[in-house]
């Protein structure tokens, strides 16, 4: 059986309905919601701050650090034991990577800048999810920053290239490939690239050329959420 | 902002404090939101003031404990993590952390108000177990009394996921109608001794300012469950009496607030 319609109907570009939201949490130095479809990741950034434990301080520049979290409740199955899984620790690594070439932590030396991610539910595209907010809340606590991190999952559905895979197309029973992308708005660079599946080298290429388009619409949403946030500050004042 | 815990202490002997409060009133907004995780059975987003928490319920058949082969059971977890205040740090729970995850977990269990017995399928074999996640989001002060709250919001709106009767297999995907057995309500209010006055919802700087505290879990009839008492300063039996009948005032308050939210 071939994939010629998506399971919930969506375009091959269309991604899932999102909702993203800068400042949600008081305590942080910036934190930002986003929703895309049933995943949900908000983030929260403190920082620039001392470095705990020392050792990791470098004298040079602050550092970025990642901590990627789902909430015990938030997987589609049974319940997740708190505590940092692998799976955990390896995407805080990568989110880490995707958004550390955008930030200029050179006026910080010595300190670090912690995004601490939470996901209260999920439904494929967790990592994606997490680093759009993750940006969002970057630039929410003012930290320097070059450029936007959008990021969505591009990938291959028994031969169709689409765009925000949810987890029924991740699933589904033929070859499948799922792949996270993370693209700076302006130079269009990828700075988070993982696939899982099986892809032809000309789909790859489709798929990232599909990833521009997604990601694009991620950031209009990134933009609009940080003005909206300036907006209700000026009320205030 | 660092507020001497002096000028809270000062402010309170005169029946003061530094938002206009009384020293018995709670914080607004009080805002309760339920269902807001499609993967957990049941589950809350509470924020009194600037303190927000979300609790989540999940479901599991498991082989009950020997000593209760006729009864599920029921565990509170809480997780502060460092995205709701700088003073969390990353790593196991902390004794605050686990201090607050107990005396919840207490307050519910003491008062029996889930019936275990109902949560067994096939006695020695197969019942249902509850675990509730506490997930701190903005620690504004208070935050056991605000993750009572919603572990009871929780609790309230969770159902039993679609189990397959040939298998045994829960489908977490799909959910019945079937809410948990629960036989009370118990939230648990916490009274603060601030300069030998009581004082109730402590902000973040008033948190820092207490002398003792007492914790105290209480049903709909005003039946206490669980106390669990903290802070170096000694409390006398008078001062008791008055912190429960303080606590068991907020917590009817705390109830109908969110009776009504459940219904909006």
């Amino acid at each position: 059986m071939a994939y010629t319609k998506r399971v919930d109907g969506r375009k091959i570009d269309e991604l899932r309905p999102m909702e993203a939201k800068a400042g949600v949490i008081k305590n942080a130095n910036g934190s930002a919601s986003f929703k895309i479809g049933k995943t949900w990741a908000i983030a929260g950034v403190y920082g620039p701050r001392e470095v705990v434990p020392r050792f990791m301080a470098n004298p040079r520049h602050g550092i970025l650090r990642c901590h990627y979290t789902m909430m015990p409740f938030s997987g589609s199955g049974e319940r997740i034991k708190p505590g940092r899984s692998r799976r955990a620790q390896e995407i805080s690594m990568v989110m880490e990577q995707s958004l550390a070439p955008v930030v200029d932590l050179s006026a910080f030396p010595n300190s670090v800048v912690d995004i601490f991610v939470e996901l209260p539910q999920t439904d494929a595209g967790t990592r994606c999810a997490a680093i759009s907010a993750a940006s969002i809340a970057l630039a929410d606590a003012g930290i320097p920053m070059k450029d936007m991190v959008s990021s969505v999952a591009v990938g291959q559905v028994d031969g169709m290239v689409v765009a925000d895979l949810n987890y029924n197309e991740e699933a589904y029973p033929a070859i499948v490939s799922d792949i996270p992308v993370a693209m700076l708005h302006n130079t269009k660079e990828i700075t988070l690239l993982q696939m899982d599946g099986e892809i032809s080298k000309e789909d790859l290429l489709k798929a990232l050329e599909l990833a521009k388009v997604a990601t694009e619409k991620v950031y209009q949403l990134q933009v609009k959420a940080l003005k909206e946030k300036y907006a209700v500050n000026n009320e205030d004042n | 902002m660092i507020v001497n815990r002096e000028t809270i202490a000062e402010l309170a002997k005169e029946n003061k404090r530094l938002d206009d409060r009384s020293l018995t009133e709670f914080r607004q907004p009080i805002l309760v939101e339920t269902n807001i995780s499609w993967t957990a059975e049941g589950s809350a987003r509470v924020q009194i003031g600037e303190t927000v928490v979300m609790a989540g319920v999940k479901l599991s058949i498991e082989k009950p404990y020997n000593d209760t082969s006729d009864e599920g059971g029921i565990m509170v977890n809480a997780e502060l993590s460092p995205i709701a205040s700088p003073e969390f740090e990353t790593g196991p729970p902390g004794i605050k952390a686990v201090e607050l995850a107990r005396v919840v977990d207490r307050g519910i269990r003491e008062a029996k108000a889930i019936d275990l017995k109902k949560l067994c399928i096939t006695p020695g074999e197969k019942a249902w177990f509850v675990i509730v996640d506490i997930i701190s989001i903005n620690d504004g002060g208070n935050l056991l009394d605000v993750a009572g709250l919603a572990v009871l919001a929780a609790l309230k709106t969770a159902r039993f996921p679609v189990v397959d009767p040939e298998t045994g297999a829960i489908d977490y995907k799909q959910k019945t109608d079937k809410s948990l057995p629960l036989t009370k309500e118990p939230l648990p209010i916490t009274i603060y001794k601030v300069n030998g006055v009581l004082m109730v919802d402590p902000t973040n700087e008033e948190e820092k300012a207490y002398e003792a505290r007492l914790t105290v879990g209480s049903d709909a009839k005003g039946t206490i469950s669980a106390m669990q008492k903290g802070g170096d300063v000694p409390l006398t039996i008078e001062e008791i009496g008055k912190m429960v009948d303080l606590a068991l005032e907020k917590a009817s308050f705390l109830r109908k607030e969110l009776t009504k939210a459940l219904k909006a």
